[in-house]
């Protein structure tokens, strides 16, 4: 790294593709999510969100968002908008890629709110 | 509810708990948030920034008062300040010095740490080479337990990144500034978290610790001046530099600032990993981020500070949390494992099981804790049987003080504070052991027995069916209104398991 203006590029430009995304889908796979069962999850909507999908629907393994007891945790941002899915496995997943990621219908029944 | 496209769908984000809207996140600030291996999306989160702004504007002077204006004391356990720390080390010239990270994480229910590495370990990279930038040092290393495989796995990956991107290399922001780090992989000993232990282990010999001082400043790793810190602090550092140290002076208490991360659990609805702002009382974290204690029952104490803490009772339940407001009351802030405990908790029992804990962690390089904890580990074992004395609740107050002046390190000196702020709260508790040879919380086994009420057994046989030593037989006697005979149980042989009251389909069985 040679200079700020070096550094700003990459913020720059990562941000211009972080922007182009519509649904940014994020899997928690820390310790606790992957104990939980986070990675037969993450491989359903990575392998679901393909070809052209991909454009514009990003799936990436993320931390903890410290929600213990609701993992495994799957979240999709849409510009402000937040939706967390709690306690998923992959047939949750699998609804969860034909509903929202793919129709944009929320799936409520397996959101934070109707689990709490 | 209608789940239309582009509406909010009432209940359905995280935003909207209210486990989340009480907290203010600084330190996890990209945990969950950002993919932590991709080393761009934490660049595009202002990542690297701090380090690029210290090394082209500020003098390791401005960047050492910067931290000392901030309030900014260590996540560790012991809450030094940190830009003290710095300038100590920063005053020892020496042709070599070193940059230190504590990722041990020792205490039992502790991921405070492990989260951060995990969801963002760059953060710990850039706080790092910031130090190395504001003491002289050219090398960092963590020193990471073994037993945190995705850790050290996704911190490989971050300094492989930043390495490629000259973030971590020669010649920084082509400042003249070197600076590298390596990972050093600790086999999980608790005590290999005290600061001298640590540097021991990393030099490659058997982790034990030595008196200070001299303080690493002056002579740590390799006998170099040196600074270690704990994740969750150096988490906090690049957003200080960013922000300015009023803006994270402006967050806590007079002589707490910041935010302090707790690993949330225990008898509570929500447990998980909470950031709060110093200050926040105790009942906002239970009843309010926490959701409260589930079936309705009494809170009775937050244990916090881990096998080196307290216990909170229920008369300070309001207390705001700081370092020094828990230390008034007898416990610690520790590195942030916070327990809550209900009425059926038995106090003698938590001490006994963080007394346990620091009977195999002590390394047995001094007496007073090698010897010491086993003494006072033997005399709660037994209280909890029924065999204590009120000479012993005497005497163990006296060993725990000794064990407390005469250790070595920081383990034996706070190893007795589970006992001694438990007997502070709860003698009646201990008294009751002592005295009636009763639990009042119904854990200690050898004090508790189980009967069944003659009278409102069915005589269905349940809990004779389900007791794994067959102690239970039924009478003849057949109460008023019921058909069958009712059962007994042969206290005799009795092994305290459980099973037959929770069979029981009528209550009529109880302990005591
Ligand atoms: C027995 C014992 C265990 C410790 N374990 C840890 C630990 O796991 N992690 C940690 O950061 N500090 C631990 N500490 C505190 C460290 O010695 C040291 O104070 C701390 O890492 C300094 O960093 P800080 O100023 O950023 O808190 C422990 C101390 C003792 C006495």
């Amino acid at each position: 790294m040679k200079s700020l203006a070096e550094l700003q590029a990459i913020k720059d430009k990562t941000n211009q593709e972080l922007g182009t995304v519509e649904k940014r889908v994020l899997v928690g796979m820390a310790t606790c999510g992957i104990a939980a069962g986070a990675s037969p999850v993450y491989d359903v909507l990575a392998n679901g969100v393909q070809g052209d999908l991909a454009k514009t629907v990003s799936v990436k393994q993320t931390g903890c968002v410290g929600i213990c007891q609701y993992e495994p945790v799957v979240e999709i941002y849409e510009g402000d908008k937040r939706t967390t899915y709690v306690k998923m496995t992959a047939e949750k997943a699998q609804k969860v890629l034909e509903d929202h990621i793919k129709n944009g219908k929320v799936v409520y029944e397996y959101t934070i709110g109707a689990n709490n | 509810m209608t789940c239309s496209n582009d509406k909010m769908v009432a209940g359905a984000s995280l935003n909207e708990t209210e486990f989340f809207k009480k907290q203010t996140r600084v330190a996890l600030r990209n945990c969950g948030v950002i993919d932590p291996c991709n080393i761009n999306e934490y660049i595009a989160r202002d990542g690297y920034a701090a380090l690029g702004k210290v090394l082209t504007e500020m003098s390791s002077e401005d960047v050492i008062q910067t931290l000392l204006d901030s309030g900014l004391r260590g996540r560790g356990g012991a809450g030094f300040p940190t830009g003290l720390k710095w300038k100590f080390a920063a005053a020892n010239a020496d042709d070599q010095k070193y940059v230190c990270c504590n990722a041990d994480e020792g205490d039992p229910g502790a991921f405070m740490d492990r989260s951060v590495l995990e969801g963002d370990p760059h953060v710990v990279l850039e706080a790092m080479a910031i130090a190395g930038y504001a003491i002289g040092a050219t090398q960092g290393y963590i020193y990471v337990r073994a037993e945190y495989p995705v850790a050290v796995e996704r911190l490989q990956l971050a300094i492989k990144q930043a390495r490629e991107y000259g973030l971590l290399g020669k010649n920084i922001f082509e400042s003249g500034f070197d600076f590298d780090i390596d990972l050093r992989l600790g086999a999980g000993a608790f005590v290999c978290g005290e600061e001298t232990a640590l540097m021991t282990s990393i030099e490659g010999k058997r982790g034990e610790p030595h008196p200070r001082p001299p303080f690493p400043a002056k002579s740590g790793l390799f006998k170099k001046p040196t600074i270690l810190n704990n994740v969750e602090t150096w988490a906090n550092i690049p957003q200080i530099i960013l922000n300015g140290a009023d803006w994270f002076a402006g967050m806590g208490t007079e002589k707490s600032k910041g935010t302090k991360v707790f690993a949330l659990g225990g008898k509570i609805k929500n447990t998980g990993l909470v950031e709060i702002p110093m200050g926040t009382p105790l009942r906002e974290v239970v009843e309010e981020i926490g959701g409260g204690i589930p079936g309705g029952k009494k809170f009775k104490a937050a244990q916090t500070g881990g096998p080196s803490g307290g216990c909170i009772p229920a008369q300070h339940f309001d207390v705001a949390i700081d370092y020094d407001n828990l230390i008034a009351i007898g416990s610690m802030m520790g590195s942030g494992g916070l327990i809550v405990m209900d009425e059926d908790n038995c106090m003698v029992d938590i001490a006994k099981f963080f007394l346990e804990f620091t009977v195999d962690e002590s390394c047995g390089k001094c007496t007073p804790c090698r010897v010491g904890t086993r003494r006072l580990l033997e005399m709660l074992d037994k209280i909890t049987k029924g065999q204590g004395t009120m000479q012993d609740l005497e005497e163990m107050k006296e060993l725990c003080l000794y064990i407390k002046a005469n250790s070595l390190c920081g383990l034996g000196q706070t190893a007795p504070n589970p006992v001694l702020s438990t007997l502070n709260y709860f003698y009646d508790e201990y008294v009751a052991h002592v005295k009636d040879k009763r639990c009042p919380a119904g854990v200690c086994k050898d004090l508790l027995s189980f009967t069944i009420d003659k009278d409102k057994c069915i005589g269905c046989g349940l809990c004779a069916r389900n007791c794994p030593v067959n102690c239970i037989s039924q009478t003849d006697y057949v109460a008023p209104g019921h058909k069958l005979a009712s059962y007994v149980i042969d206290s005799s042989k009795c092994i305290k398991c459980g099973a037959c009251m929770a069979n029981c389909k009528v209550g009529a069985i109880s302990k005591k």
